[in-house]
């Protein structure tokens, strides 16, 4: 389809824990291992899992933070990863941007947050002068924040005011993705609300795709068009929103479905939970086949050979899963 | 109490805005400077270095003596209108001596700290920059280096090129940045994870523009309490190199010699070691002061 704006190919990120002493790796941990997916156009793409999973690594790798060890992140069908020469490299950095999970560690505490949103638009050399003071203030006002912030330092910002300020820093060079990183995570409820609301509200004004990585099942269905479900470092599901959370296909899906809340003492006190045994295995050696059978209730002698691969049981629902064929 | 609308009347409204809502911001540096104006201490220290470097710089012009002129039938007074600090063993006047020695102390201070900002913060910030390989590989270069004593290094460097001032400023420049080095490196480690670094990254920052905007200015406390301690360190080794006969030369006189000269007439005029021995300490605690006043002003998480 040339209609996405990223695919993701096999893309696989090992990392190398321990090395011998001639340098071989004796120990890597398999973060990311084959993915693929694709993000549509103005569309936002919900990534969930356990800590640890691997979302972050893949949030990093898409981003061009990490290079990949396997497979290619294609972004409106060019690799972000090959050296295409100084200029079009300095584009892809333009086009892909990023929102931290912590907004307490992701702006510089040595610079005012008219340095921090400044700092872009230098790189990038986008405005000068009084065209530059004036795209500071409307980035500012854009993400609700009175131009008058730009004196401040982050550490005179609430936890909310530092996510709108990273939020204008990645809006500074006019991405069209934006992975947002756990961007909510970090914050209070009603200030999530907030947040939510205005990557919302620039989602429609700016015309942006987001790959949005929660664990905060409730959110991640009120803000995706899709959401994939990553155990492990692979993914299990993927389909739309509606779809996924009225007919979970995998069970680990279903398992993680079932431990969101309900907000009525009725229903919630009726409210079945599937209970996994056993914890999240170490990635450093994970399961054989099947990565989710050690704690899978269905599992069958098959999931320990050989691995399924993530297959379309209907028409945009991708599962990856034995049972389901 | 009667209140009828006749009561309110309409104010006119303002043409210039009353007051702005926010102050105008301050500057990062003007900020620092205000923060380090209320601390007592550092800015005693601050003045106190000032007026010792005025008086190292002036002060042997003015005092009516020279550092070498010797004088014997004025040997050892005691301090007195003429000679302030009084005259040592040869007759030399002791406050212009100790005068003189704060140029050759301050120097070394100088330069000590001079290596430090440079080589020392930009070796150990590449390698914790670069990371892996190459940061394994200037590590253990680091390593090798200090496992050698200063002491060897001057002693050998004396044989091949004599004794003197410049060849102090050689072996000072060849090890002082070692400490450094490895603090920066260790800071930049830390720093370098944060995520307002990988943003940086992410925006298509340089190495160079991540190295000196984000990771060097962050690691700035670590580097000024570094820097505050290699100084009086440096006139510390100085002094003691004199005092053991491998520094400055006679009649050139440092801290060290002046001191060291004083500690053999020490039962009979005990003056001739007390200035000297003022001197180091005193420009030892206002540097060590003044570097304490700038890590909490230069933070700007301590602002009021």
């Amino acid at each position: 389809m040339n209609t996405t704006i990223l695919s993701v190919d096999r893309l696989s990120k090992f990392f190398v824990l321990n090395r011998t002493f001639l340098g071989n790796a004796a120990a890597t941990v398999k973060a990311v291992d084959t993915v693929s997916f694709s993000i549509f156009p103005g569309e936002t793409l919900g990534l969930v899992g356990e800590t640890g999973c691997g979302k972050s690594t893949l949030a990093r790798t898409i981003a061009g933070l990490y290079s990949p060890t396997e497979g290619k992140v294609l972004f409106k069908g060019q690799n972000i990863h090959c050296d295409h020469g100084k200029e079009t490299n300095m584009l892809f950095k333009r086009q892909i941007q990023m929102i931290f999970q912590d907004p307490y560690s992701s702006l510089n505490p040595r610079m005012t947050i008219h340095d921090i949103i400044e700092e872009p638009l230098n790189i990038h050399k986008l405005a000068k002068g009084k065209e530059k003071e004036a795209r500071i203030s409307s980035l500012l006002l854009q993400v609700g924040l009175n131009p008058e912030y730009g004196s401040r330092f982050p550490h005179e910002c609430s936890g909310g005011q530092r996510q709108r300020v990273g939020i204008a820093r990645a809006l500074a060079v006019s991405p069209e993705l934006i992975v947002c990183d756990e961007p909510i995570s970090a914050l209070d409820v009603s200030i999530q609300a907030q947040i939510i609301n205005l990557l919302e509200q620039l989602q429609t004004e700016l015309r942006l795709t987001y790959l949005f990585i929660a664990h905060d099942l409730s959110m991640v269905r009120h803000i995706s068009t899709r959401v994939a479900v990553m155990y492990l470092g692979s993914l299990v599901e993927l389909a739309s929103t509606e779809e996924l959370y009225s007919h979970p296909l995998h069970p680990y899906t279903q398992a993680l479905l079932s431990a969101i809340p309900i907000p009525d003492p009725a229903i919630e006190s009726h409210r079945k939970r599937i209970l996994l045994p056993g914890d999240i295995p170490s990635p450093l050696d994970p399961p054989s086949g099947c990565k989710f059978h050690s704690r899978c209730h269905y599992a069958m002698p098959i999931c320990q050979k050989s691995p399924p691969e993530l297959t379309a049981t209907d028409l945009n629902h991708y599962t990856a899963c034995h049972l389901v064929k | 109490m009667h209140i009828t609308p006749s009561a309110f009347h309409r104010t006119p409204f303002p043409q210039e805005p009353l007051s702005t809502a926010s102050a105008t911001g301050t500057s990062y540096w003007q900020d620092a400077w205000r923060r380090l104006q209320n601390n007592k201490l550092a800015i005693a220290g601050l003045i106190f270095i000032l007026l010792i470097t005025l008086a190292a710089i002036a002060g042997p012009h003015f005092s009516g003596y020279s550092y070498a002129d010797q004088n014997l039938p004025e040997a050892n007074q005691p301090p007195s209108s003429m000679h302030w600090f009084g005259t040592d063993n040869l007759g030399r006047d002791l406050m212009t001596r100790v005068l003189y020695g704060a140029r050759i102390s301050l120097s070394i201070g100088i330069a000590a700290s001079l290596i430090n900002l440079t080589v020392g913060v930009l070796y150990g910030g590449i390698a914790g920059y670069a990371g892996g390989r190459i940061d394994n590989i200037m590590m253990r270069i680091v390593d090798i280096l200090y496992g050698i004593p200063l002491l060897l290094y001057v002693i050998l460097l004396m044989v091949v090129l004599g004794p003197g001032l410049l060849n102090i400023f050689l072996a000072l420049g060849l090890v002082y940045w070692l400490g450094m080095a490895r603090i920066v490196r260790g800071q930049i480690l830390t720093i370098k994870k944060q995520e307002y670094v990988l943003a940086a990254r992410l925006t298509g920052a340089s190495s160079a523009r991540i190295l000196l905007r984000h990771l060097i200015p962050n690691s700035i406390g670590p580097i000024l309490i570094t820097t505050t301690l290699a100084i009086p360190e440096a006139i510390f080794t100085e002094a003691f190199l004199s005092f053991i006969g491998l520094g400055v030369s006679a009649p050139m006189a440092s801290w060290g010699v002046l001191a060291s000269e004083g500690v053999v007439s020490l039962r009979s005029y005990p003056f001739q070691l007390l200035y000297p021995a003022l001197a180091i300490s005193i420009t030892m605690l206002s540097f060590n002061f003044l570097g304490d006043g700038l890590r909490d002003s230069l933070d700007p998480r301590m602002r009021k």
